[in-house]
């Protein structure tokens, strides 16, 4: 699977294949290619072993697309949504009222499922795309972003159905977010996606474990210029970034890196909120490829207008 | 544990007509959960019947007034059935932004919903909502008083010119929906062209009372088609050579402006 600014990655059959990234990065546009919904320029995608650009038809067939807006019909109910999914793609009435009992059933729908999708909540809507997605058993199924917007509760639903399945039914899933916790709850394999491009891809454990030692994460009370020439004369921490009033650096000891970091500060005279040592998460796995904090994009992105999503 | 027939129907025609009662009774279910969306729709032309049919009486008695026979509400009854058509449809377009802005296009085109089946499901969803809307003007009309000589058949080609007309204008509206992804420049389109159409053709006012190049512009207006061959229908002594002219140029409107639609879907596919 090719698409963008040399985006490359292969995802196995019957797992669930993370694009992690922020906004703009690339991960819809892949998605759009691959879901037929869009043409590439140039390069090549196959999904389920056919050629996107040549066999639209038989890619349609075979894949469940859940995009990042709610697809499902609000004028319709639960069952009507599901019903006419089922049987567009070929299922027979009876196949398809099973299939949906079946999976309204399984996403604890079953009480809704007579009424109008426009009383339904957010996290409702958003099981009831996936049960949509899933109707005809597809064999690959697309999840663009598939939590944005969605209260915590509602995501760790999602979450949740989404294991189950992927354990249940055999289908390669290519799930787009970014939301780290998505990423790592969820995937087996993850890519990096920054600017069109992969940046780093492996196990969440692997990508990881590529980072020695402990994210040490301070909090300034105030920015301050002077930080990162203080803090980077503290022993044992290297990998410094400031981003405003937050620093982050790695040690192969953090605890015994973190009273000399706070120490520096203290004698130059600049006030510190809070101190935290941590594993490695995938947010040092992306600051380290791209240079940006992801949750720190993903704040810039709420202000500035997404001026790299055109392709999209 | 079901499982799904794998699809034993390529994309033949079986699959477009099986496609277009699926989605068209989607669009109908939506129609039938908001009467009052077609409702709201009658009352304007309910008004303008019951209102410029007591206004205008006297205009039947103009010289040179045709079709006067049988008062100004015969006369005027076919223009509004003709005005609700048109003014309904106009807005069809809004239907599929809805889809689009929602979701539910990318979903469909993601799936493999026949693409010309997606087309026609709305079209007939249009005809379906314009027929409900004609039989209800043509009943106030007859309750108002108003008398058809030309019966049942008359009613029948009128009801069959505002679904055309319907065609015609809400596969206009879908393309201009596809092509311009904004409700803001679908409403100021539909204004712009809907009252000048109505205007420019004899729903209201016979037309060898107006200026002659008014005349002249009504010949290529597809209202003044569905209104003639309503009023020749509804009228005694029916011109049936006249009827079938207009209803078929109407039909043939009707088709190229499907045609138009189906293209601008697929630019609109190009562009997803």
């Amino acid at each position: 699977m090719t698409a963008l600014r040399g985006l490359s990655f292969t995802a196995a059959t019957g797992t669930v294949f993370g694009l992690l990234g922020p906004n703009g990065a690339g991960k819809t546009t892949a998605v759009k290619i691959l879901s037929t919904l869009s043409a590439a320029d140039s390069g090549s995608a196959r999904v389920a072993g056919y050629e996107v650009a040549t066999r639209p038809a038989r890619v349609r067939r075979t894949i469940g697309y859940v995009s990042q807006k709610s697809g499902t019909d609000p004028m319709g109910t639960a069952t009507e949504n599901l019903l006419l999914a089922g049987r567009l793609h070929g299922m027979s009435r009876r196949d398809a009222a099973a299939r949906a009992r079946e999976l309204l059933g399984g996403f604890g729908l079953a009480d809704a499922a007579d009424r109008l999708v426009q009383t339904y909540s957010g996290g409702m809507a958003r099981k009831l795309d996936l049960a949509l997605s899933l109707m005809h058993r597809p064999r690959v199924l697309f999840l663009d972003e598939p939590t944005t917007g969605l209260d915590p509760r509602a995501r760790g639903e999602v979450w949740a159905e989404v294991a189950r399945l992927t354990g249940a039914e055999q289908m390669t899933v290519l799930l787009t977010t970014h939301y780290l916790e998505e990423a790592d709850h969820l995937a087996d394999r993850l890519a990096i996606v920054d600017r069109g491009r992969v940046v780093a891809s492996g196990t969440p454990d692997e990508l990881k474990s590529g980072l020695r030692g402990d994210a040490v994460h301070v909090e300034l009370a105030r920015a301050d210029d002077r930080a990162p020439s203080v803090v980077r004369t503290a022993p044992g921490l290297r990998d410094v970034t400031v981003r405003r009033a937050t620093v982050r650096g790695r040690a192969d000891d953090g605890a015994r890196a973190l009273p000399l970091v706070l120490a520096a500060l203290e004698e130059a005279g600049i006030a510190v909120n809070s101190a935290t040592l941590a594993r490695p998460s995938l947010d040092d796995v992306y600051l380290r490829h791209t240079g940006r904090s992801l949750n720190a994009d993903a704040d810039a992105d709420d202000a500035a207008p997404e001026a790299v999503e055109v392709a999209e | 544990m079901t499982t799904a027939s794998p699809h034993p129907a390529g994309p033949g025609p079986s699959t477009l007509v099986a496609h277009s009662v699926l989605l068209a009774g989607r669009r109908l279910r939506a129609l039938g959960r908001m009467p009052a969306f077609v409702v709201i729709g009658l009352v304007q032309p309910v008004i303008w019947l019951l209102l410029f049919g007591q206004l205008f009486r006297a205009v039947v008695d103009l010289p040179g007034f045709t079709h006067g026979d049988g008062g100004f509400l015969r006369f005027l009854t076919p223009g509004v059935v003709m005005m609700t058509a048109l003014f309904a449809s106009a807005w069809a377009g809004t239907t599929y932004l809805q889809d689009i802005e929602r979701g539910v296009m990318d979903r469909m085109l993601t799936s493999p919903a026949h693409r010309g089946a997606m087309v026609i499901a709305t079209m007939v969803g249009q005809a379906v909502q314009t027929l409900v809307q004609s039989l209800v003007v043509v009943a106030v009309a007859v309750a108002a008083g108003a008398r058809f000589p030309g019966g049942v058949p008359g009613v029948g080609v009128t009801l069959l010119a505002a679904v055309l007309l319907a065609l015609v204008f809400s596969a206009l509206s879908d393309a201009v929906a596809l092509l311009t992804r904004r409700q803001a420049t679908l409403i100021a389109i539909s204004q712009f062209t809907t009252l000048p159409l109505m205007f420019l053709s004899s729903a209201v006012m016979d037309l060898r009372l107006a200026p002659g190049w008014v005349g002249a512009v009504a010949g290529c207006n597809p209202v003044e088609w569905a209104v003639t061959a309503a009023r020749e229908a509804l009228g005694a002594g029916t011109d049936w050579g006249t009827v079938l002219g207009h209803l078929g140029l109407l039909a043939a409107t009707a088709l190229a402006m499907g045609l138009l639609s189906v293209r601008a879907f697929r630019s609109y596919r190009n562009r997803a």
